[in-house]
């Protein structure tokens, strides 16, 4: 996997004044989720997305991966426009175990490589680089379902990093595991992303994973939601969990939080209605 | 788990041995059922004889038709139901009452229009084991979970490749769910007809030596059928649970 | 499940409709020889229920049926507690009985026959086969599958082993049990009907064959729908009080 120059080549991602609405079908309201918002990801960075229960943070993500066409607003992949079509060159984990339970280690990760239209040897080297890479090689002939949570998410790493990707989307996927599990994973993340080189955007609603993982941090408003603050780590590019004990770690946790504060507040206030809402507008839209 | 089966099978070999006490004590008499040993015995000759083979054949054959007919036509309607809300929620009352209903009611308006041929039979097997199908593979299609669907797309499988590679395996285990009950069916379907009205195949032969006091004929016919159900069911649920496993769940 | 009981009722009305009108093309495309128009099996099915014997049959096969019942509830019950809750005779036989519910019960039939002889116990014995079965497998189900956490509350509690099985367990069972006493009766009622075509001088199924044996089509028609219409309305009844118990439980 080879590395790739800071700043050449076009911007990963652009969006601009990119919302989201959800029709209103019988019974629902229409739900505007997202927006508008204006982001621009730097080639190569690791960018992290918080915000209260309900924001619209996995919506946005959805957006991005082409998953949903943005209702208003231009995105764009690399300088070409995305609409609901998922573009070549992205990659996507999701909170949910994605494993395909019937496929062995090896064969899930081998199914990224479905339409790549490479030869059987490249397949095979690059599958072996990808269980390597995410530590699974002594695990390849197991099956999701004997292996824990936190390696269930790394088959699905693995699966997004066979295609190599040039952007990595995550979505809050460790939000299953337990907190010394998620601390670990995200050094893994870590060293994949160095390793690879790709532009990473992570959905996360743990402030102390944000601010340990990422270059820069993007603070969501409540639903609507929008981009009220982007924070920046100044962190090296070589970090692990290590990095938690420095004073500034603290210090854009906190910051973190003040911005965050008040929105949690105000999504909390509509969070029996709210999020329920979303969650069924989001499942009608599908 | 061996230990269970032993226990099975010293509970089912308990009760043919009472059976064969009861029997050779004359507590059960002769004319009612002769002695298993003997069951066993008459079994291997008519086996031996051929005659019933042709019986068998026919039996067979329209089992195996009427199921692959069912889960043909099961799988492509669950698919085509899954679709359509509105389609499914009518016909909903019909899938959950619909083992509800003597089927076998319908036999004879069956024979009246098709005349008393194969045809009415595998209407009637596959009329029962359909809906099994379809229910099951409903079932299988809604618990997929959607992010295996999201998957899909973001690997850029076309709609036949995420069916056939995604869709499919993942309801898998409740649509061999629906196939174990439909071989049930189809089989009750085949020789529950033959026993009411047929010109052949097993069914009809127990109902003839029955009739006949042809209690040599007749038991060993009981006991071919019982057997082979419990073996097909048992060979499909061994697949069920190979899967079931694989996956993590019971 | 998710549809209101209206839209429910409105499903179920206009499938009936729908299936009426299916039945008017066929019988119009069919002819005499092989059908009875819906409107000539309404007037024959007037006719018959209103024509001297026909409460007897009636009878006849309700008391055979009512008494397979009550004799499947009461054993599946009683052997579904034991087997549910004696782990080692619930590991052994309930896969057996599951193997049991898959066997055509039909080819015991003869067996059956011979051991309790023509009529009433026949039926009976027959009904309760096919009943007796998936009480035994759901009331087994329901026991073993109660949720751990309930149990642990039960102890934390500190209540009695009868108590947890009043409080706890039977509460907490009952949706599933009753999902299986619904399938009993279905079954129950398919065991009595089928015994009677064969082996019956009285009851509805007796009238069913010898329709087909004098070719009386409307006759067949007209039975074939009481039987149909009876076990599908007490069947809807039955899953509507089974979801509501679902809902709640």
């Amino acid at each position: 996997m080879s590395a790739v120059e800071a700043g050449a080549g076009p911007v990963p991602v652009s969006l601009r004044r990119v919302g989201k609405t959800f029709a209103g079908t019988s019974g629902r309201p229409v739900l505007q989720a997202l927006g508008p918002i204006d982001l621009e990801l730097r080639r190569g960075e690791f960018f992290a997305v918080v915000g209260p229960s309900g924001c619209g943070k996995s919506t946005l993500l959805e957006v991005i991966a082409g998953l949903t066409a943005a209702s208003e607003g231009s995105v764009e992949f690399e300088g070409a426009p995305i609409r609901g079509n998922v573009p070549d060159g992205v990659g996507v984990v999701f909170q949910e175990d994605a494993s395909l339970p019937w496929l062995t280690v090896r064969e899930n990760v081998a199914f990224g490589l479905r339409r790549s239209g490479l030869s059987r040897a490249a397949r095979e080297t690059r599958v072996g680089d990808a269980l390597r890479i995410a530590g699974l090689t002594d695990f390849a002939a197991a099956y999701p379902a004997q292996l824990s949570g936190g390696m269930r998410q790394r088959v699905c790493i693995a699966r997004t990093l066979v295609t190599q990707p040039r952007l990595i989307l995550l979505d809050e996927p460790f939000g299953a595991l337990d907190q010394q599990t998620r601390l670990l994973m995200g050094e893994e993340v870590l060293r994949v992303w160095r390793e690879t080189g790709a532009t990473v955007l992570l959905i996360t609603h743990a402030l102390d994973e944000a601010a340990m993982l990422a270059d820069r941090i993007g603070v969501m408003s409540a639903r609507p939601g929008r981009l009220k603050e982007i924070v920046e780590t100044g962190w090296p590019r070589q970090r692990d969990s290590g990095i938690i004990e420095r004073p500034e770690f603290g210090a854009i946790t906190a910051r973190l939080w003040h911005h965050l504060r008040q929105e949690s507040v105000k999504a909390l206030g509509r969070a029996a209605p709210g999020t329920a809402e979303e969650e069924t507008a989001v499942m009608g839209a599908r | 788990m061996t230990l269970l089966r032993l226990y099975r099978w010293a509970v089912v070999g308990a009760a043919i041995a009472l059976l064969e006490v009861l029997c050779l004590k004359r507590v059960i008499d002769p004319i009612t059922m002769q002695a298993p040993h003997l069951i066993v015995r008459d079994l291997y000759r008519l086996l031996a004889s051929g005659r019933m083979n042709g019986a068998i054949v026919k039996t067979l054959a329209n089992t195996v038709l009427s199921l692959v007919l069912a889960v043909g036509v099961g799988l492509i309607v669950a698919a085509l139901l899954h679709r359509r809300r509105t389609l499914r929620d009518t016909l909903d009352p019909l899938f959950a009452t619909y083992y509800a209903v003597p089927v076998f009611a319908f036999y004879p308006f069956f024979i009246v229009v098709f005349g008393l041929g194969d045809l009415p039979q595998i209407l009637i097997a596959f009329m029962l084991s359909v809906v099994a199908v379809i229910v099951n593979t409903l079932n299988g299609l809604d618990r997929i979970p959607p992010v295996l669907l999201k998957t899909a797309r973001i690997m850029g499988l076309g709609a036949a490749e995420t069916a056939l590679r995604v869709t499919l395996p993942a309801a898998g285990p409740h649509i061999v769910t629906g196939v174990k009950l439909a071989v049930a069916y189809a089989f009750i379907g085949i020789i529950g007809s033959e026993f009411i009205l047929s010109r052949g195949g097993i069914g009809y032969e127990i109902s003839f030596a029955y009739n006949n006091f042809e209690n040599a004929v007749m038991y060993p016919l009981i006991v071919l059928i019982l057997i082979a159900s419990v073996v097909l069911n048992s060979l499909v649920n061994g697949w069920e649970r190979t899967m079931l496993e694989r996956r993590g769940r019971r | 499940m998710r549809a209101s009981p209206l839209r429910s009722a409105l499903n179920g009305a206009m499938l009936v409709v729908a299936l009426i009108v299916i039945w008017q093309l066929v019988y119009w495309s069919v002819g005499d020889s092989g059908l009875s128009s819906p409107l000539e099996t309404a007037r024959y099915t007037v006719a018959l229920v209103t024509r001297e014997g026909f409460g007897e049959h009636l009878y006849d096969t309700m008391r055979a049926f009512f008494i397979a019942f009550v004799i499947s509830v009461t054993f599946g019950l009683s052997l579904g507690f034991w087997l549910g809750f004696d782990r080692l005779s619930g590991d052994v036989f309930e896969p057996m009985f599951a193997t049991l519910y898959a066997i055509p019960k039909l080819t015991l039939y003869p067996i059956l026959l011979l051991a309790l002889g023509l009529g009433a116990p026949a039926k009976v014995g027959f009904g309760v086969l096919h009943g007796l079965i998936p009480i035994v497998l759901f009331t087994v189900g329901a026991v073993r599958n109660t949720r751990p956490i309930l149990l642990k509350t039960g102890r934390v509690l500190k209540l009695s082993r009868w108590q947890t099985v009043r409080w706890i367990l039977c509460p907490s069972a009952i949706p599933e049990i009753f999902t299986g006493l619904r399938v009993g009766f279905s079954l129950t009622l398919i065991g009595t009907l089928l015994a009677e075509m064969f082996a019956s001088q009285r009851g509805l199924g007796y009238l069913l064959m010898t329709a087909i044996g004098l070719h009386n089509l409307p006759q067949i028609m007209s039975v074939t729908v009481l039987i149909v219409a009876f076990a599908a309305s007490v069947s809807t009844l039955l899953l509507w009080m089974d979801r509501r118990l679902h809902e709640r439980g």
